[in-house]
């Protein structure tokens, strides 16, 4: 299906599609938290179940700024807290697994929170429906909820920088209404399988304007509409605000001519309005009508495909690395990506090594809010309704079953603003290749792509080559996994009293599993199993977790003591992959987990943690090579994932490395209470299970006590 | 034997009993618009979790107005099984076929996770196939699935050994932090005087796949579906 309808949809075999999309609503949830983030998960069900698909799945992705904050904490605590209940608020009671996604702490977003919401619906194949005004003479049928004067210029609102009177543009943020959605939903289905609809849009930014002009665009038709027809829930409307007005849960669809009375009843069976209120015309115009005035008439494709292009101009961001202007926080070229092979380390080992206490160290990491559990945001998402979700949340990708067929799909979001920060298109590049690796550690082949781009104001130059530059590097990346991009959204003027976000893209990548028995988990299943690195560690701890929180630089501090970001040899991500998709496929792999935020040493931690019904389990594992301990421990590198599995499927697993040129290093086995580890001949690591899992599951519910406790007391 | 599962308009977890009856239990199964009053045929109900009609005032409040709740009134007095799961629960305790209230979560959070719950008694038609004392792994999600009952209520329910499912940890034991929503003697579900209608805020129907984490919710059914046989 081409791009350009309301959500991208991709074969998955058996008469089945998926129809899939990610979506922003940064500026209205900034605005107003918790009605902005569910009118956000309001929007993009709609565009889902708007092509004919039941929504089975849901995540998000959400940027704050830091918890502790001195100055912002609390504000950001607030945010996070009500962007969560506002999804919970929607998703919940629409009854939609949320089933994962990202929440990440970085202060470039104190004033410009990003919150995406990604949805996927199931669809049969020969049931797909378009946001198309076909045939001439057909009604126009408007359903759903009244219209009111909410959310006029909602859309123009969210597409401009905030200042000190953002907080006044409360009343642009839309206000949702998850049961009438829930209706919405069943009536539209039942419409769609009735045979009576011929396109269908939903109403979103814009509302009314933009879907009539579409519809008709899409056509090649006209649409004439009479809005004194509109149901409407205030008085007094002008037609201005009734074709603005982005009063949610809304639909407009095209009838075949002569079943509108069926649509009518289907609706009427769940209470909603269905009200004929124009019809298809050849005349190629939008034209409207109020109280019998014609009001207006302009060519519809003026407001879509012909609508004017901006150029806008491009200039990299300061070359050489070093961002002095703090305010823009965009680097430059290709020189801030670490050299391959590695060579000497940028990152200063002095200061580490002097630390000596690799166990503290591991500690604060798991309980960095970028990396400890977010079991207190996704516990408050029904993950579970609808009884499909194989792969529950807090692990690489989440997994949903098909329940009419043998397959499962596997889906995450993934972002990393501080990579595309110093180098947009290598970051993007990486966030790409941890997406799909992501989706490879649960045993999916990575199938589709959607993506969220939120920066800052494209008026700037340096913004503006950052945007250019990270579509480069997406567009690479997802050729290398032979990934089409099939929908996405873009969100500009993410700047607050003219201070930007990171360049940052949000990859959701979607794979496919064949057979749900092969689904592989990152949590060690038994004691006695071999752990296995697939790829290799080199000395990537420049703008990691570790220089972060450990070494608490700032992103300003990091770029000028010569930030980079790993390289990313495009090769040695496929090879990995297979190798491990492989292996899952042929039933080797007892686990699997992606090495990323915090390196080997948190990804082995989190691999021992308990999961569903399943104890903690220790290991034990020796790191050498010609790497610092440091670097063992907490480097980032790309291109790597643990494995565990049994020692009967050693030689088959190291078979498949070597066909593809993989490396795979033995690095211990399974067994325990404790978490041991070697680098180089000296212990480093030594830690009871449970009591790590403890500081990882409680540390973000213990910093947002306080909200809940404020929160109680209102 | 046949079974009917209710669907308000804002139901959400009607297809997943449906699918549970269907494919696990083996047994017919109809939805039931909230507008029918006409429940003659069926040998069970359930009514699924979910938001019945949005749930903005209360948890079910608008619900035991619906048609359809009267029927059910009639068909639990002439000694039909009902099953209430979640928001089923919060409705049957509106509507006054059980007692008490399920009042906010005591962190006031909506939850969504697994839990342990305690088989009180095995005296029930829902339980029969179980053994008193086991320990079931089941999922709740709610926002609102604080069982709250006066004094009185609740020496009836134990006197009456109507408190069918207690909250507890994986050994069995009842214990405050096994207490996910602060219910009151760590109630997770209770049976009718008749013993013939039960509400419980655990999703037995999401635990009955080992691919979906837990089976442990089969049990139920298979007590169900025993004790119609039986009566056949």
């Amino acid at each position: 299906m081409p791009p350009g309808e309301n959500a991208g949809v991709v074969d998955i075999g058996d008469g089945w599609c998926a129809a899939f999309k990610v979506e922003s609503h940064n500026h209205p949830s900034f605005i107003e938290p918790f009605q902005g983030a569910a009118t956000g998960v309001g929007g993009i069900l709609r565009d889902i179940f708007t092509m004919g698909a039941r929504p089975i799945a849901a995540m998000n992705s959400l940027r704050f700024g830091t918890l502790e904050h001195t100055e912002h904490g609390r504000r950001n605590r607030a945010l996070l807290a009500g962007v969560v209940a506002g999804i919970a608020h929607y998703g919940n009671a629409f009854g939609v697994a949320t089933v994962g996604g990202e929440v990440a702490f970085d202060d470039a977003y104190a004033l410009n929170p990003l919150v995406n919401a990604f949805a996927l619906g199931l669809v049969r194949r020969d049931q797909i429906f378009f946001g198309k005004a076909s045939g001439v003479g057909n009604p126009v049928l408007y359903v759903g909820a009244k219209t009111g004067r909410d959310g006029i210029h909602g859309a123009t609102m969210a597409s401009a920088e905030f200042d000190d009177e953002a907080l006044e543009k409360r009343p642009t943020v839309q206000v949702g209404d998850p049961f009438l959605e829930k209706l919405l939903l069943e009536a539209c289905l039942e419409a769609m399988r009735s045979g009576a609809v011929a396109g269908i849009q939903d109403m979103g930014a814009a509302g009314l304007t933009s879907s009539s002009c579409e519809m008709a665009a899409r056509a090649g038709n006209g649409i004439e509409l009479d809005l004194t027809l509109v149901p409407q829930r205030e008085q007094n409307m002008t037609a201005y605000e009734i074709m603005l007005s982005e009063s949610q849960e809304r639909m407009l669809i095209v009838a075949h001519r002569g079943r509108e009375r069926q649509l009518v009843d289907i609706f009427g069976k769940w209470d909603l309005d269905a009200v004929v209120i124009g019809r298809v015309t050849d005349s190629g115009n939008v034209v409207v009508k109020h109280h019998g005035e014609r009001l207006a008439e302009i060519p519809s494709r003026f407001l879509t495909d012909e609508a004017p292009l901006y150029e806008r101009s491009m200039k990299p961001g300061r070359e050489g690395g070093g961002v002095d202007d703090e305010r823009v926080a965009v680097g430059g070229g290709l020189d801030l990506v670490s050299p391959a092979p590695p060579t000497a380390p940028v990152f200063d080992e002095s200061s580490a090594e002097s630390l000596q206490n690799y166990n503290d160290t591991l500690r604060r990491l798991v309980a960095a809010p970028n990396i400890a559990s977010k079991e207190w945001v996704y516990r408050q998402y029904d993950h579970m309704v609808r009884t499909n979700t194989a792969v529950l949340p807090g692990a690489d990708a989440a997994v949903v079953r098909v329940k009419e067929t043998r397959r499962a799909l596997a889906m995450c979001l993934d972002g990393n603003g501080r990579y595309c920060a110093v180098n947009p298109r290598e970051g993007a590049r990486l966030v790409v290749a941890e997406a799909a690796r992501n989706v490879v550690c649960v045993g999916a082949r990575p199938l589709a792509v959607t993506n969220c781009l939120n920066f800052a104001s494209p008026e700037r130059p340096e913004v503006m080559w950052a945007f250019s530059e990270v579509i480069d590097g997406m567009s690479e990346a997802c050729r290398a996994f032979e990934t089409p991009v099939i929908s996405g959204n873009v969100s500009f003027y993410n700047e607050t009293e003219g201070r930007g976000i990171h360049p940052t893209p949000v990859i959701g990548m979607v794979g496919l599993i064949e057979d749900v028995r092969r689904i592989v988990q990152h949590g060690f299943k038994r004691e006695g199993h071999v752990v296995a690195l697939v790829g290799e560690t080199g000395e990537d701890l420049s703008a990691s977790e570790y220089e972060g929180t450990i070494e608490g630089r700032t992103f300003a501090e990091m770029t000028k003591a010569g930030g980079r970001v790993p390289r990313l040899d495009l090769e040695r991500e496929r090879a990995v992959q297979s190798v491990v998709l492989r292996a899952a496929e042929a039933g080797l792999l007892q686990s699997a987990h992606d090495c990323s935020d915090g390196g080997l040493a948190v990804a082995l931690a989190e691999s021992c943690f308990s999961s569903l019904g399943r104890r903690g389990i220790g290991a034990s594992v020796e790191l050498r090579g010609a790497l610092s301990s440091v670097a063992h421990l907490f480097s980032e590198t790309p291109s790597r994932i643990i494995v565990s599995f049994e020692e009967s499927a050693r030689t088959r697993i190291e078979e498949l490395a070597a066909e593809a040129n993989c490396p795979l290093q033995i690095i211990g086995s399974t067994g325990g209470t404790r978490l041991l580890v070697s680098a180089n001949g000296t212990e480093c690591i030594a830690q009871d299970i449970n009591e790590l899992e403890t500081v990882w599951r409680t540390s973000l519910g213990d910093k947002l006590r306080a909200e809940v406790l404020a929160a109680a007391a209102e | 034997m046949k079974f009917g599962v209710i669907i308000f308009p804002g139901s959400n977890c009607d297809h997943d009993a449906y699918h549970v009856i269907s494919k696990h239990v083996g047994q017919p199964v109809d939805f039931i618009w909230h507008r029918d009053t006409d429940l003659s045929g069926y040998d069970a109900l359930i009514i699924p979790g979910g938001f019945s009609y949005g749930d903005y005032l209360r948890a079910g409040a608008l619900a035991r107005f619906s048609p359809v709740m009267g029927a059910v009134r009639e068909f639990a007095d002439e000694g039909g099984l009902v099953l209430g799961i979640c928001n089923g629960f919060q409705i049957l305790c509106e509507a006054g076929l059980l007692p008490g209230a399920l009042i906010r979560n005591r962190e006031l959070h909506f939850i969504c996770r697994h839990v342990h719950v305690r088989v009180e008694t095995t005296e029930t038609p829902f339980t029969t196939a179980l053994n008193s004392g086991e320990v079931l792994y089941l999922p709740i999600a709610h926002a609102e699935g604080n069982y709250f009952c006066d004094d009185a209520t609740l020496e009836e329910l134990q006197r009456e050994d109507r408190i069918i499912f207690r909250y507890t940890d994986a050994g069995g034991e009842q214990k405050d932090e096994a207490n996910p929503n602060g219910s009151r003697a760590a109630i997770a579900g209770i049976c009718s005087r008749q013993r013939n209608v039960l509400g419980l805020m655990p999703h037995p129907e999401r635990a009955c796949e080992d691919l979906l984490g837990s089976s442990d919710g089969r049990g139920i059914f298979r007590s169900l579906a025993n004790t119609l046989a039986a009566l056949a």
